[in-house]
């Protein structure tokens, strides 16, 4: 059943990496006939791979990439010292993050999209429209939930966008914390709703239904409850015996000819070994970090700063998961720490009101904060005792008694946050490693404060007998790469069009979170989908003429 | 750990949950995780476990109930700085020659750190407990008292057990008080 190609036959596609976006791409492509190659850097791993271990898999991000195989330089801004730090993290085996991400699932708003227009400009950054609306992406958020398997309840977020459909299957049993958010939000006059999530709440196409065991976020799913793109969409890529997936296989050059077209990719194999594979085109899914950097490193006399960089724009306008908690603790056991980690959520400060003096809101939800020994060490209040009898009474009374209240901000497209190449730095591959420069917008920081009171109402009015945390003064990392192939109309200031064809080269597309123009309030995944759908249909149709 | 996994459980989740191919693999792996690796030292000589172990038995004291003593967290630790964490072992041999140091200067008649009373180890902590060194250590503690038993701490599951988690392939709503009362509430 499994397909298998030559590197020197020249397949439909090549499509490089495996995650949210490729995998669906990898799907669409092989079942409408066309032969696909998936390159994916990281491993093929099954269930038996997984387990409980939070030292392997939460605390060493264990389904993440290893800075020390692959460094990642950071700096505030061009003019600090480049240090090394994980400031990007991606998943990197078949699957990509949706193997290890906690799995909220929020479709972006209609006012997302055309938000420059609404809210005005903001200096100090390149706001601005997408060049689709909500309408055009609808009908993939809508396929993206079926095929991928999202639980949730169409109609109870009263802010939503219009929904072709209601979700394939409901919403996951509500918990303590979503118990406590409800009881809040109506005395504050919020709306709270139960949380979009890639994880089934019944058995769905095949798989089984979660059974709440907690290990979710960073944690790959021993029961294919969580939808991945493994476990959802590539075995149906795989069937159709059209789609070769090739792990541990990392893209170094997307390779053209003289007249500028695509012809295959050059990576290293799971020995190192550098192999060609030719293709008619390309589609780049490798993430908002990897593939700009990939277009970086395939320089050429027809494009000499970079594959499908006339514009200047790849790696331009990285945009972080501008993400905080602040912590409630209760009288009674919530137990956190079964199932899911989020069951309630609210939309309510979502929209960016001008009133307020800056651009920004947010989604909130209530979450578990921590697994056991993270909680040790970081989970307890900044007044609490680090050690002795008082710190180990303080871990029983606070560890089954604590939420987490998250809030997901915007994070506005800024040209001077970039993902770079380093110029002496080099990976485990002998490639140049890439250079994180990111310092949040001041409206970015404005927003957190702004919504950190809000979440600190909610927990108050959800009767929290102690409440702490907040943003740190540090970005931290960011898993929710988004901004660095903006897509736009301009091909002077985008690097994709409006379907994720590079505007430079007609048979390379490029479908991730690279391509969003705004942050939309975090959560990116349902949003990448429905691009990777759209694209492929428009691919298809295209090809087919 | 053996009974973390009920066959109640067991059962009710192969009913209409997950398959029972996936579940038994889970808890496969529930058991294997259990299975902690034997009580002895590879890394650290016997002494100088013995002067670790006194300091993290004040980080998390056996006060009534297991500490990291009983969690056998010198055995994680000792694992750890042989293996993941091998970075840390130069981290430990200073740390700990300046803490003797230390402990010289506070207790000149003293032997070791294991041999001081719980109320002058205490102070002995007190006097470094802003130190980098004692950052490490109490991270070392709290993942040796709270991560998975196969590292060689948290024994039976003691650390787990003292803040209330529960390692297990499934579990059931209500899950916690609040949702519990929800329902009950709803029920009416």
């Amino acid at each position: 059943m499994t397909a298998k190609f030559r590197p020197a036959d020249p397949v439909d596609f090549v499509v490089i990496g495996s995650g949210a976006a490729g995998g669906v791409v990898a799907k669409e492509l092989s079942t409408a006939g066309f032969r696909v190659v998936v390159l994916e850097q990281g491993p093929y791993l099954r269930e038996k791979d997984y387990s409980h271990d939070e030292i392997h898999f939460a605390t060493r991000q264990g389904l993440t990439n290893d800075i020390k195989r692959q460094p990642v330089l950071y700096r505030a801004t061009a003019s600090d010292p480049a240090v090394p730090r994980k400031a990007v993290g991606y998943g990197r085996q078949v699957g990509g993050g949706t193997v290890h991400f906690a799995a909220n699932y929020w479709r972006f708003h209609e006012s997302d999209f055309d938000e420059r227009t609404r809210f005005g400009d903001v200096p100090g950054s390149v706001f601005a429209d997408w060049p689709i609306r909500y309408a055009d992406l609808e009908p993939y958020y809508a396929k993206a939930e079926r095929e991928i398997g999202i639980s949730g309840l169409a109609g109870a977020n009263p802010f939503e966008a219009p929904r072709s459909g209601p979700y394939p299957v409901p919403p996951l049993p509500v918990k303590s914390s979503g118990v406590l958010f409800d009881q809040a939000c109506r005395k504050l006059g919020l709306h709270s709703f139960p949380a979009p999530m890639a994880i089934l709440s019944q058995p769905y196409r095949g798989r089984g239904a979660c059974t709440h065991c907690g290990f979710c976020s960073w944690f790959g799913c021993e029961m294919r409850a969580k939808s991945s793109t493994l476990v959802s969409v590539i075995p149906v890529a795989e069937k159709t015996g059209r789609c070769e997936i090739r792990a541990n296989c990392y893209a170094r050059k997307i390779d053209t000819d003289k007249r500028g077209r695509v012809t295959g990719v050059i990576y290293f194999d799971e020995r190192k070994r550098e192999i060609r594979q030719r293709a008619k085109a390309v589609v780049l899914c490798a993430n908002g970090a990897e593939s700009p950097k990939l277009l970086l490193l395939s320089k050429s006399n027809l494009f000499p700063d970079g594959l499908a960089n006339s514009s200047g724009m790849a790696g331009k306008c990285l945009m972080w998961d501008n993400t905080f908690g602040v912590n409630g603790l209760f009288e009674h056991p919530l137990n956190e720490f079964k199932s899911v980690k989020v069951t309630r959520v609210a939309h309510d400060y979502y929209r960016s009101d001008p009133k307020r003096g800056f651009y920004g809101g947010g989604g909130i939800d209530a979450r578990f904060g921590g697994y056991p020994a993270g909680f040790a060490i970081g989970g307890l209040p900044p007044d609490a005792p680090r050690w002795g009898a008082e710190y180990k009474r303080q871990l029983a009374e606070y560890f089954t008694r604590t939420m987490m209240v998250a809030g997901h901000c915007t994070s506005l497209p800024v040209e001077s946050n970039n993902i770079t190449l380093s110029p002496d730095v080099k990976d485990e591959w002998g490639l140049p490693v890439m250079v994180v420069t990111f310092r949040y917008h001041s409206d970015d920081l404005k927003t957190q404060q702004w919504l950190r009171l809000r979440m600190i109402e909610i927990l108050e009015a959800a009767g929290a007998r102690k409440v702490w945390g907040g943003p740190g003064a540090d970005p931290g990392s960011t898993f929710h790469l988004m901004g660095t192939c903006r897509m736009g109309t301009d091909p002077k200031r985008s690097v994709v069009n409006p379907f994720s064809r590079a505007h430079d080269v007609p048979n390379l597309y490029i479908v991730d979170g690279s391509n969003f123009v705004t942050s939309g309030r975090q959560q990116p995944t349902a949003t990448i989908q429905a691009l990777a759908y759209r694209a492929s249909d428009h691919i298809v149709r295209s090809v087919r003429g | 750990m053996s009974d973390s996994i009920s066959r109640r459980e067991w059962t009710l989740a192969t009913l209409g949950l997950a398959t029972p191919a996936e579940l038994a693999q889970a808890w496969q792996h529930a058991h294997e995780a259990a299975a902690a690796p034997p009580a002895k030292l590879n890394v650290l000589d016997p002494e100088m476990a013995r002067e670790i172990e006194a300091l993290t038995s004040r980080i998390i004291p056996s006060d009534g109930s297991p500490g990291a003593r009983e969690a056998g967290v010198i055995y994680f630790i000792d694992r750890a700085l042989g293996g993941w964490q091998s970075e840390h072992l130069p981290a430990y041999r200073r740390g700990m020659t300046e803490v003797q140091a230390l402990r010289t200067r506070m207790f000149p008649n003293s032997s070791s750190i294991a041999a001081l009373s719980e109320a002058d180890q205490d102070r002995l902590i007190a006097a470094f407990d802003q130190t980098p060194f004692f950052s490490l250590l109490r991270t070392h503690t709290a993942f040796g008292f709270l991560g998975s038993p196969a590292y060689g701490g948290n024994r039976g599951g003691a650390g787990w057990a003292h803040i209330g988690f529960e390692d297990r392939a499934s579990f059931s709503p209500p899950f916690g008080y609040y949702d519990a009362q929800a329902l009950r509430e709803g029920g009416k």
